[in-house]
C-alpha cells in the first residue's frame, strides 16, 4: 500500500528520488560532528520561523497592542509563555550557532577555491541573522525595547553622510515611533525570511554543488555517504541544540518588562548581550573618534570577512596546521569577550535611583495623603497595580517598587489621560477630580519598597475618616501631621483632650460646646461622623 | 556475518533520526496545539448591568433597550453599546433577548402588526416567548440571564445567554 502510494508521488513529481538523491550524497572520509552546525543553524533557522508564526497568531502588530497582546500570550495563553520563550532564546543560539559555524568553516579553511561563493553567501547569512536579532528586539515595545532601539537608531544617524538617510530608512526621523514600529516589523516577519530562506537554499545549493569540502589525505580513502550516519550526527546536534533551548525556555522566562515609556529617565537602555561589545566601543571613542566604532571597525570587518577567501589563497592543509586561522579566532574572541565583560561590569544597578522617603506606619501620613490611600482603594488602582516586593503577574507596573520616582503633576496628567503620558498604555481614566487627584499623587509619593506592604493593612476607618476630612476641608482651618493651618486647634493629641462621643456631638454643633467657635457644624451621618472620630481619636 | 553487523548499524542510524525527530516534533507541535486550541485564561469582567427602568416597559410589547457593557476583546478591555430585546410578558416574568437571530446571527427585529418577532434574513419568526414559529431557526431566542432590583432590570453576560440558549436547543 505504501509502495503503491509512493510509487505513485515519484511517478508524478519526482520527489521521492529527489530526496534519495539528496540523502545519498558521497561526503568526504574525514567528515563528521565539526561539519554539524549549519543543520543546526537551519533547523533552529525553521523553529524561529514556527514559533514566530505562532506568535503572529496572538500579535497586534503596533505599539501598545504589541506589548498587551505580548502580555497575553505570556499571561492568559496556555503555552504561549513557553513558545515566546523558545522564540526568544532562539534568537540568542541562532547567533551563537551561525558563529560557531562560521568558526568551523573558517578554522578548516573550507572557504578555498571553489568555495568562495559559498562562504560569501554565509557572511550576508550571518548579517541576515543579526538584522532579524535587531529588529526583532523592538517587538515586544517594552522599556528594553523602545529605548535599545533609541540607542541603535542614534547610533546610525551618527554616521558621517548617510546616517541621516539609514534613519529615515528605519522611520525614526522623529524618534522612534509607530513608523520605525512597523518597518522594524515588516523587515521582521516579511523581508527578512523571504531573502533568508531564498539565500538559505542557494547556500545549500553551494554546498551540494562543490561538495563538503575534503581535508588533504581524504582522496587517499573512500568516500562515504551522508546518509544514514552523518544525517544521524546532523540530527544528534539539533537534538542536544533543542534540549538546551526548551530547557532555557522552560527555566527562564522571556522578559516582558514594562510598557514603553518615552518619558522615563530612569531607565538604563542596554542591547542584547551579542551586541554589547560594539556599544561598550562607543564608550572608548569619543568624539571624531566615534566614527571608528559606528562606521570603520564593523565596516572593516564585514569586508575582511568578505574577503577571507581572496586573503588566504594557499592550498588546504591539515585543520592542525592552521596556527594563523586558529590565532584570529582567539583574537577576535578575545577582544570580543573583553568588551562584552566590559560593558556587563560596567552596567549600574538598576536600583541606583534615589529612592523616596516614606513612614512605616500610617499614622505619619498626613490627611491629605491617607484620603489618596481611600481614593486608591476606590478607584481600585491594586486591580491592575502591585504595591510592595510582591512580583506578581500584573498589567500595571508595580507602584511600590521605588525604581519610578514620578512627580506629582506627571502623575495627575497620567491620571487624567493614561494613554497622554504613556503611549498605548491600556490604564482606564481615573474619575476623580482636581483635590482627589492631588490626594492620590501626595499617596503615591510616600509609597516606598519597604511600606508598600504596610499601607495595605491600613484599617478601614482611618482611609475613611481621612476621605471626610478631605471631603469637608478640615485642613483649611486645623493641623494635623503637620499638614494644614493654624485657626483652629491641631489634632494631634486630641485623644488625650476629648472623648469620640464629645468629638461626634460637637461635629453636629460646634456652638453649642463654644458659643465663640468659629467652626461651622458638619451635617454628618452617623457612619462618616464614627469614621472621621475614630481616625482623629487615632492621632498621635 | 560482516554484512548483518552493517545492516544493524545502518538500522540504529536510520532509527535513532527517526526517533530524534519524533521527540523534537511533538516537543514543538503539542504546546503549539494547545496554544492555538485552549481559550484564554482570562477572566471574564462579565457582571450585571443596570439595562432599563421595569417601569417604562408596556405589559407584551418588546422594547429593544440597550446598554454599555464591558467586554475582554482577546488582549483588549472594550466598552461596547449592546442591545436586548426585553419583554414584559406579565407582572411577574420578564425576559431579554439576544439580539441574534439563532439560525446565522442576523438582528431581528419585532414587527409590531404581527405581534412577532423577524428575522430579514431568511424570514424566521419567533413569538414574543421568543419561541420559533416559522423558519430555518433552530432553537428559541437565546436569553440573557436577568435580575430585578427595585424597578429595575439588569442584565447578566452574552456567554451565559450563549451557553444556556445552546443547551435549550439540543
Amino acid at each position: 500500500m505504501i509502495r503503491a502510494v509512493l510509487d505513485w508521488i515519484e511517478d508524478r513529481t519526482g520527489l521521492v528520488s529527489t530526496v534519495a538523491h539528496f540523502l545519498d550524497e558521497d561526503i568526504p572520509a574525514s567528515s563528521g560532528w565539526q561539519q554539524v552546525f549549519g543543520s543546526v543553524a537551519v533547523f533552529l533557522f525553521m523553529t524561529q520561523a514556527f514559533t514566530g508564526i505562532l506568535l503572529g497568531l496572538n500579535y497586534g502588530p503596533t505599539p501598545g497592542e504589541a506589548y498587551n497582546s505580548l502580555r497575553f500570550i505570556m499571561s492568559e495563553l496556555t503555552g504561549g509563555a513557553l513558545i515566546r520563550g523558545l522564540h526568544h532564546w532562539g534568537a540568542s543560539l541562532m547567533v551563537v550557532v551561525v558563529v560557531l559555524h562560521m568558526i568551523q568553516v573558517f578554522v578548516w579553511g573550507a572557504y578555498k577555491k571553489p568555495r568562495e561563493a559559498t562562504w560569501m553567501v554565509g557572511v550576508v547569512l550571518f548579517l541576515f541573522t543579526m538584522a532579524f536579532a535587531l529588529t526583532g528586539y523592538l517587538l515586544p515595545w517594552d522599556n528594553r525595547a523602545y529605548w535599545g532601539t533609541v540607542v541603535t537608531t542614534q547610533i546610525a544617524g551618527g554616521v558621517p553622510v548617510m546616517g541621516p538617510y539609514v534613519v529615515r530608512l528605519m522611520g525614526a526621523e522623529g524618534g522612534v515611533g509607530v513608523v520605525t514600529f512597523a518597518r522594524f516589523y515588516a523587515a521582521h516577519v516579511l523581508i527578512l525570511p523571504a531573502l533568508t530562506a531564498l539565500l538559505i537554499v542557494f547556500h545549500i545549493y553551494l554546498v551540494r554543488r562543490h561538495g563538503a569540502a575534503p581535508v588533504p589525505g581524504d582522496e587517499l580513502v573512500p568516500r562515504k555517504k551522508f546518509y544514514p550516519v552523518q544525517v544521524f550526527k546532523d540530527t544528534a546536534a539539533i537534538s542536544g541544540m533543542f534540549a538546551l533551548l526548551f530547557g532555557l525556555a522552560v527555566m527562564a522566562k522571556a522578559p516582558l518588562g514594562r510598557l514603553a515609556d518615552p518619558t522615563d529617565t530612569a531607565f538604563i537602555p542596554r542591547p542584547e548581550w551579542y551586541f554589547q561589545f560594539l556599544f561598550q566601543l562607543l564608550k572608548y571613542c569619543e568624539g571624531p573618534l566615534e566614527v571608528f566604532a559606528t562606521v570603520v571597525l564593523p565596516g572593516l570587518t564585514v569586508g575582511a570577512l568578505f574577503l577571507v577567501p581572496f586573503i588566504d589563497r594557499g592550498p588546504m592543509v591539515k585543520v592542525t596546521k592552521r596556527t594563523v586561522a586558529f590565532a584570529s579566532v582567539a583574537l577576535c574572541a578575545l577582544v570580543w569577550g573583553g568588551l562584552t565583560a566590559a560593558a556587563i561590569v560596567e552596567t549600574p544597578e538598576a536600583a541606583a535611583i534615589a529612592e523616596r522617603e516614606g513612614p512605616m506606619d500610617w499614622v505619619e501620613l498626613t490627611p491629605e495623603e491617607l484620603a489618596g490611600v481611600g481614593y486608591f482603594k476606590q478607584e481600585q488602582c491594586g486591580s491592575c497595580h502591585t504595591l510592595g516586593l510582591a512580583q506578581e503577574d500584573k498589567p500595571g507596573p508595580n507602584l511600590g517598587s521605588g525604581g519610578v520616582s514620578r512627580n506629582a503633576a506627571w502623575m495627575i496628567a497620567h491620571f487624567k489621560q493614561p494613554a497622554q503620558m504613556i503611549p498605548g498604555s491600556q490604564m482606564p481614566t481615573v474619575a476623580l477630580k482636581g483635590k482627589e487627584l492631588n490626594a492620590l499623587a501626595a499617596f503615591l509619593l510616600k509609597l516606598t519598597p519597604q511600606n508598600a506592604a504596610k499601607m495595605q493593612e491600613i484599617p478601614a476607618y482611618a482611609t475613611e475618616g481621612a476621605l471626610v476630612y478631605q471631603r469637608n476641608q478640615c485642613s483649611i482651618c486645623h493641623k494635623a501631621n503637620g499638614a494644614g493651618a493654624d485657626a483652629g486647634p491641631p489634632l494631634n493629641g486630641l485623644a488625650k483632650r476629648r472623648k469620640a462621643d464629645w468629638v461626634m456631638a460637637h461635629f453636629l454643633n460646634p456652638q453649642k460646646y463654644d458659643p465663640d467657635s468659629t467652626m461651622p457644624s458638619y451635617k454628618f451621618s452617623a457612619k462618616e461622623n464614627t469614621a472621621i472620630t475614630t481616625y482623629l481619636m487615632a492621632l498621635p | 556475518m560482516v554484512a548483518s553487523k552493517d545492516v544493524d548499524r545502518r538500522n540504529f542510524f536510520v532509527r535513532g533520526t527517526h526517533v530524534l525527530g519524533a521527540f523534537i516534533g511533538a516537543a514543538l507541535g503539542i504546546p503549539a496545539l494547545i496554544y492555538m486550541l485552549k481559550p484564554p485564561r482570562s477572566i471574564a469582567p462579565g457582571g450585571w448591568v443596570d439595562a432599563v427602568d421595569l417601569n417604562t416597559l408596556k405589559p407584551r410589547i418588546p422594547e429593544e433597550v440597550s446598554f454599555r457593557r464591558i467586554r475582554k476583546d482577546g488582549w483588549k478591555l472594550i466598552t461596547e453599546r449592546s442591545t436586548a430585546w426585553v419583554v414584559k410578558l406579565s407582572d411577574k416574568e420578564v425576559v431579554a433577548f439576544t439580539p441574534q437571530c439563532t439560525h446565522l446571527g442576523c438582528a431581528y427585529h419585532f414587527e409590531e402588526s404581527k405581534g412577532e418577532f423577524l428575522c430579514p434574513c431568511h424570514t424566521s419568526n419567533f413569538s414574543i416567548e421568543g419561541a420559533v414559529l416559522n423558519g430555518p431557526a433552530p432553537r428559541p431566542l437565546d436569553r440573557y440571564p436577568v435580575k430585578v432590583e427595585g424597578s429595575r432590570l439588569l442584565i447578566g453576560t452574552i456567554e451565559a445567554a450563549k451557553a444556556d440558549g445552546g443547551k435549550r436547543g439540543a
